[in-house]
């Protein structure tokens, strides 16, 4: 072996132990150099005394130790680098990615200052917020989607076709909510108020596939960005809850009544101001924390299925029929919501490639008993509907029971297959995304269709 | 004979403030110095090194800069400042305090004084 040889083969060993050593969160590319220095300097000493350039290595590196031990080492003293932090500013090393999250945090505080803004311009022209639910209970998303639609779509840098689209849209959600002058005690203008947040959320998932609106993964990103929206969302509600607590507990102790303050400052424009930010926390975010939403349905299918088989074993043995009033229905609905996100998270957080486990047979069950549940459901109620005719409500909870049901049960028997093998991963996934116009389609329906149809009522 | 882990551990923070005291170094310049003054006997890692001087750095008593020596590779050279030298004057009077305690109860090597146990309430 020539000299240039050996040195090479050197090189390319302190290459790989690089790369074993990047892979330790615990050790920063400070760190690798400095241990690398630290070898190298082994090395030299031990090819001095007279051993060949890899005997060296092999002695220097195991002198240094595992890395196991190294790492536990050095996670003693920086214990913070388990903890992955959420850089707002980037980095202080890169200058083109720190820019880049400075101008995002701008734009975004923009946003949703105009979101919080534009919640109390309607009180320009005379509408109360704590009076005029008519207009407020359909118009809040109104308020709240086209800032984060815009955000999300200047993030994505959107072409001046697919801005037009989603102005439209938006535009013609206003129209919907406002043109058929629903009153405060109709059924329709509770459903309104339901359904086009959910038309409107799949607008901001327009905006945020933006060119490439066909493609699978792209949607998948999409079902990802709803589930931690949603946490972080939560998680702000909680805070500004407790924030509303101590403004409440603290004013009134010197005499001051924040409640008129609270109800229509504080409440409406934090609500909406964070739907913008949990946004824009989704996206800072990324690949900094692990995502929660995978997590907590890995908590809760197993927990949520033995709930469903001990209820499908309840109502087989008791022989009880289910009562099935306007509420149940809307539960039973719900519980299909909830499935259908259990089944949607764990797919989204799932290995395409890896073969079918434990955990796969487990949201088989669970889809399989919340689908003998609902078929109970829906026996009963369409013979209701045959008796006593149908109302708004009635047709928008039946309707949504049979996407959800025909979902589900493709779901449960492309499942199946893939259990046992015949059907690789993907067409699940696929199947799920391209769902996804449908739930848009029906929203846009019974926004659009049903009050005219059910004469306002 | 190899000196128990505890007290490789306990002497390490004064070990390294003492060789910085000599003049900058970087870490396995360390190391062979500390093999150098023990003989070989006070076996040290990387990995409690490497960590400790993170340490010292945190608490200030030493400053830390990437320099290539002429002729040499870009090292990090550790440095002990205003701080660090105070922090090792007072572990070295602890230090100090224990040698001297330990030095009265053991007899030295040139001294054959009998190791007599003197029984409980006996003395005076």
């Amino acid at each position: 072996m020539t000299a240039r040889e050996s040195h090479e083969e050197l090189a390319a060993q302190f290459a790989q132990w690089r790369q074993y050593v990047q892979r330790r969160r615990e050790l920063q590319p400070a760190d690798a150099d400095e241990l690398e220095d630290h070898l190298r300097d082994s090395v030299d000493a031990l090819v001095a005394v007279g051993l060949s350039a890899d005997e060296a290595f092999l002695v220097a590196v195991k002198r240094m130790g595992s890395l196991d031990e190294l790492s536990r080492e050095f996670a003693r003293e920086h214990s913070e680098r388990l903890w992955k932090q959420l850089v707002l500013t980037g980095e202080p090393g890169s200058t083109a990615a720190g820019a880049r999250s400075r101008r995002d945090l701008w734009v975004m505080v923009l946003c949703a200052a105009g979101a919080a803004a534009s919640v109390k311009v309607p009180e320009l022209f005379g509408m109360r917020l704590n009076e005029d639910g008519a207009f407020y209970g359909p118009n809040f998303s109104l308020f709240a989607l086209p800032w984060l639609a815009g955000f999300i779509a200047w993030r994505r840098q959107a072409r001046r076709p697919l801005i037009a689209i989603l102005a439209a849209l938006f535009a013609l959600g206003a129209v919907a909510a406002n043109v058929y002058q629903l009153t405060e005690t109709s059924q329709s203008v509770v459903l309104t108020g339901i359904h086009l947040p959910i038309a409107l959320w799949l607008v901001v998932g327009l905006s945020y596939v933006a060119d490439d609106w066909r493609s699978s993964r792209r949607r998948m990103d999409f079902i990802r960005f709803t589930g931690e929206w949603f946490v972080y969302f939560v998680l702000i509600a909680l805070g500004g809850g407790v924030l509303m607590a101590f403004m409440f507990g603290t004013f009134e102790a010197i005499g001051i009544d924040p409640e008129q303050f609270v109800s229509l400052w504080l409440m409406p424009c934090g609500a909406v101001a964070a739907v913008v930010v949990a946004g824009w926390l989704v996206e800072a975010k990324q690949g900094v924390v692990e995502n929660i939403a995978p997590v907590l349905t890995r908590l809760f299918t197993p927990l949520f299925t033995a709930v469903l088989l001990a209820f499908l074993f309840a109502v087989v043995r008791t022989r009880s029929g289910i009562d099935v009033e306007r509420e149940a229905l809307i539960l039973f609905d719900l519980m299909l919501v909830v499935v259908l996100g259990l089944l949607l998270y764990s797919l989204s957080a799932r290995d395409p490639l890896a073969p079918a486990g434990l955990f796969d047979k487990l949201q088989l069950a669970l889809v399989l008993s919340a689908l003998a549940i609902d078929v109970l459901v829906l026996l009963e109620i369409t013979q209701r509907i045959t008796e006593f005719g149908t109302t708004p409500n009635k047709a928008a909870a039946l309707g949504e029971n049979v996407i959800l049901l025909a979902n589900l049960a493709w779901s449960a028997l492309l499942l199946l297959r893939f259990t046992r093998r015949q059907t690789p991963f993907a067409a699940l996934e696929r199947w799920q995304t391209g769902y996804l116009p449908v739930y848009a389609v029906w929203a846009w329906i019974v926004v659009l269709v049903f009050p005219p149809l059910f004469s306002y009522a | 004979m190899k000196v128990a882990k505890d007290l490789v551990a306990a002497s390490a923070t004064p070990m390294v403030l003492g060789i910085l005291a000599e003049g900058q170094s970087y870490g396995y310049a360390i190391l062979r110095r500390i093999n150098e003054l023990s003989g070989g006997e006070l076996a040290w890692t990387e990995g409690l090194l490497y960590p400790l001087l993170h340490r010292l750095e945190r608490l200030g008593y030493v400053e830390s800069s990437w320099q290539s020596v002429t002729g040499e590779r870009r090292r990090k050279y550790y440095r002990i400042n205003e701080k660090g030298l105070a922090e090792l004057a007072e572990q070295r009077r602890q230090w100090d305090t224990v040698v001297d305690a330990l030095k009265e109860i053991w007899p030295g090597r040139g001294d054959h004084r009998p190791l007599t146990a003197i029984p409980p309430g006996c003395q005076a």
